[in-house]
């Protein structure tokens, strides 16, 4: 991983503005340069710390919690920088080629270029998804997607929800909801409560972290609020919206009525960008997923290109802000510029904390193995291109297939809008179980571009036929 | 066939026919070879049909094929009106119809000299003014001045047709290796001898259909082909209210575009350009290119969006024809590469003609403009003639 020091004259490229693109934006402002930070959204702040709309007016403690000083302070450095980089927001980088991005302004959707020598990837991180039977009904969320409308917009996706799945999320929205005066019907666990106590003596190296989670739990219980552990979801039941929930504990079959339910099992990284540049990935254990791989700085294999935050291994905000200002340390380290040792010993030595942490949190919030085994057939897997796990076992049997890509070759999955990012992992898990293999061996899905549906609307509307239009002077293939 | 375990060594295998490459081209002759009784090993290095032969555009069309291609084509034509009962699934197959636009006059001239020519190898075409064309496809804007309709050519999908002739050649008994590249071959005076890293296959007889990278083989029997690779670019759109019911080609070169049954639009047209010997990315330029040309075209497209692109590898030859038929330097060894990006349609047809020159010696479809010879003489005339220029 070198990343030679020569030439670089273009100012650093940040994508995504969130508490790692914010930090890295921040670092290399201080030393001086003037990044381009290009962002999705309309306002700094990534998901977790997401801004609500202008004329919105909740105190931060209200939409952020225990989060909140944390939140202003991105927010406050966010506000800082707007005059000091070149801000790029409602933003998408769908694709790259060559040493240049190609951008879609997403407001008036037109396409811009934008040359890089030096790239940060800040991508951020979508919720972790198992589909079970109903999962497409409306009324049904993801935990993140839950979040939002509720942080972002004072929305609740009901007035009776229910909240299933795993990882820290799951408590942290129940109790957001809760405290919104939102009914909530259950919080649905599918960890085992033996697995919290095991974890929690390591979990104990990040007290204030650990004893977030446990204020949440606390909170919920105190308030009567019903939580299952063990608990496996079965259905989202309704015609035309859902009307209740249904889920296995020990055996046993459970019945709920709601009409909104949040699920989701952690969180998996946005790496199709650094597929695209390149970049070299492996198998990561602990998130169960092919990631591009990083130095201790945050050095991806390709020159040039650094990666920071849960786009590259889900770590928390906590150390994206770490990783992101760590980054643009390693930015203006590769330009010859001076750089503070003693803080990068500092940063890197708190990522490794986070790290250990994380090993933890994944013992209290392990990944439900068992699903692969037991979601049945006719549960739609892939909601783009309407693929059950019925036909995707068969295929894998019958065709012996052994690769993610061949398995989307024969059975579509990951060639809708989302391109797998909401289904890969569950097929990935599918073909694991169905061809004997690790998930490791499984592979990954490779990303093709554009990252995200790219509209006909971003070139210009040609009202006359000119022989300038030709693509190329070519034979229609087959 | 047999097998033999040589302790502490690799697999060896003896076999009758060896065939390198497992796109449409191999797996048909693996799966023609078959039918007559042949044994073979077949080898792919990466898996059957996951390259050219499994991410081309899906057309399947004898409209605009070089008049040398014709005969094969129709043949073809015959072998694909019963595809399922050859491979067992339907692969999407439609007779959508074809229709060649023209947008100017030159062009509209050049369509009816191409029916003209077609209707000798009885392949009616229909030449469209701008009325007709207005009234019969009225989804396409008046840009087009007219076109030439072909109401029995369609398309198909390549991801599923083409490793369907392979597991309906593993069916019949051939033996497939996925993942299983070649790394020399050798003449003992009477076999190949065919290695792999663990396997070695012996045959008295091998068929070259390495795709673009067939000259390749082709120069280890000291045979010269001016190959050159090229990557088309491919998009497809999200699923929308079907409308396009004909697969749409453009007189002179452009992009070519069909929708399928779920209402995905696939739009081919332009250039991307290789990652690795064997690997291609869509061409950014092409791709906005593209864009503005299917809009312009089709106004049904104004508030789609593309979902993916993609390219590969195809092996483009100056004259455009493939190469096809015995080599001209070792006895036992036939090609079937280099399809210029057009083998899908043909693919099938070009695996019966090898079986039957391996199997009777001869084949009734015309293929001498498809010899490897042409090369060798005067072969920097051809070169020099290297520009693509539509159909004709």
């Amino acid at each position: 991983m070198s990343h030679a020091a020569s030439l670089t004259t273009l100012p650093p490229v940040i994508v995504g503005a969130g508490p790692a693109g914010i930090r890295a934006a921040e670092t290399l402002v201080r030393a001086g340069l003037r990044p381009v930070l290009i962002d999705e959204a309309a306002k700094g702040g990534g998901q977790i710390y997401r801004q609500q709309p202008d004329g919105f007016q909740r105190p931060a403690k209200a939409l952020y919690g225990f989060e909140a000083s944390r939140a202003e302070a991105i927010h406050a450095s966010w506000r800082a920088l707007l005059d000091q980089v070149d801000y790029r927001p409602h933003t998408l980088v769908w694709n790259s080629e060559g040493d240049e991005l190609d951008l879609l302004q997403v407001r008036d959707q037109h396409y811009d270029g934008q040359p890089w020598q030096q790239l940060i990837l800040a991508t951020g991180a979508t919720d972790r998804i198992l589909p079970f039977s109903g999962w497409t009904l409306p009324g049904v969320y993801t935990l993140g997607a839950a979040q939002i409308a509720l942080k972002y917009q004072a929305t609740a996706i009901g007035s009776r929800v229910v909240f299933a799945g795993t990882g820290p999320l799951l408590y942290l929205i129940a109790y957001q909801y809760a405290k919104a005066g939102v009914e909530v019907a259950a919080v649905l666990d599918s960890a085992p409560f033996s697995a919290k106590w095991q974890a929690s003596a390591s979990m104990l190296r990040n007290p204030p972290v650990f004893a977030k989670g446990l204020w949440y739990l606390g909170w919920l219980k105190a308030r009567g609020i019903r939580i299952e552990y063990d608990a496996h979801l079965l259905a989202a039941s309704g015609e035309q919206r859902l009307d209740g929930v249904r889920w296995r504990q020990q055996g046993q079959e459970h019945q709920l009525d709601c009409e909104g339910l949040g699920f989701g099992y952690a969180l998996r990284s946005e790496t199709q960008l650094a597929d695209i540049l390149d970049c070299r990935f492996a198998f990561d254990e602990l998130n169960r997923a092919w990631l591009p791989v990083r130095d201790a700085m945050g050095r991806s294999s390709r020159d040039g290109v650094y990666l920071a935050g849960d786009g590259a291994g889900i770590m928390g905000a906590d150390a994206a802000e770490w990783a992101g200002e760590l980054a643009a340390l390693a930015v203006l380290q590769d330009r010859g510029m001076s750089v503070d040792r003693a803080r990068i010993h500092q940063l890197q030595q708190q990522l490794q904390r986070t790290r250990q942490f994380r090993e933890a949190l994944e013992g209290a919030f392990p990944f439900p193995e068992q699903w692969a085994h037991e979601v049945a057939d006719d549960v739609v897997l892939c909601r783009c291109e309407n693929v059950t796990v019925g036909e995707v076992r068969a295929l894998i049997g019958e065709l012996s297939l052994q690769d993610m890509n061949r398995l989307k070759a024969h059975s579509r999955v990951g060639m809708g809008r989302c391109q797998g990012r909401m289904c890969g992992l569950a097929a990935t898990e599918l073909l694991a179980i169905g061809s004997g293999q690790s998930v490791a061996d499984a592979g990954r899905l490779r990303a093709q571009a554009p990252v995200k549906p790219l509209p006909y609307a971003i070139t210009p509307t040609v009202q006359q036929w000119s022989p300038s239009l030709s693509v190329a002077e070519e034979a229609e293939h087959d | 066939m047999t097998d033999i375990h040589t302790p502490g060594s690799k697999r060896t295998l003896g076999t009758d026919v060896i065939i390198i490459g497992g796109g449409i081209v191999g797996a048909s002759a693996a799966l023609a070879l078959r039918q007559k009784g042949v044994a073979v090993v077949l080898l792919e290095r990466d898996f059957c049909g996951s390259r050219s032969s499994g991410i081309n555009y899906g057309g399947v069309r004898r409209q605009g094929r070089l008049e040398a291609q014709l005969p094969l084509s129709q043949r073809a034509h015959h072998i694909w009106a019963r595809l399922p009962e050859l491979i067992g699934i339907d692969g999407e197959y439609v007779r959508s119809g074809h229709l060649k636009l023209g947008v100017n006059e030159r062009d509209m001239a050049s369509l009816e000299n191409y029916a003209q020519m077609a209707a000798r190898y009885e392949l009616p075409l229909e030449i469209l003014d701008q009325q007709s064309l207005r009234r019969r496809f009225p989804w396409i804007s008046p840009t087009a001045l007219g076109g030439s309709y072909c109401a029995e050519d369609g398309h198909a999908n390549p991801r599923l047709v083409s490793p369907a002739f392979a597991h309906a050649a593993r069916r019949r008994g051939a033996q497939i290796f996925d993942q299983t590249p070649v790394s020399s071959i050798e003449h003992d005076g009477q076999r190949f001898i065919v290695e792999c890293p663990q396997l070695q296959v012996r045959a008295p007889l091998l068929i070259n259909c390495a795709g673009a990278w067939g000259h390749r083989i082709a120069e280890w029997f000291d045979e010269q082909v001016p190959l050159q690779v090229s990557c088309p670019n491919m998009t497809v759109t999200e699923p929308l209210p079907l409308f396009m019911d004909a697969s749409i080609g453009i007189e002179g070169g452009s992009i070519y575009a069909r929708q399928v049954s779920r209402g995905n639009c696939v739009i081919g047209g332009g250039q991307g350009y290789t990652t690795s010997d064997t690997t291609a990315r869509p061409g950014r330029e092409a791709i906005l290119e593209l864009m503005k040309i299917a809009s312009a075209l089709f106004p049904a497209l104004a508030n789609a969006h593309l979902i993916r692109f993609w390219s590969g590898i195809e092996g483009n030859i100056p004259d455009r024809n493939p190469v096809v038929g015995p080599s001209h330097t070792t006895p036992g060894l036939f090609h079937g590469f280099g399809f210029c990006g057009a083998g899908f349609q043909i693919g099938p047809a070009v695996g019966e003609v090898l079986a039957e020159l391996i199997d009777d010696g001869h084949t009734p479809t015309p293929i001498d403009a498809f010899a490897i010879n042409r090369f060798s003489t005067a072969s920097s005339t051809l070169m020099s003639t290297c520009i693509v220029s539509g159909d004709e």
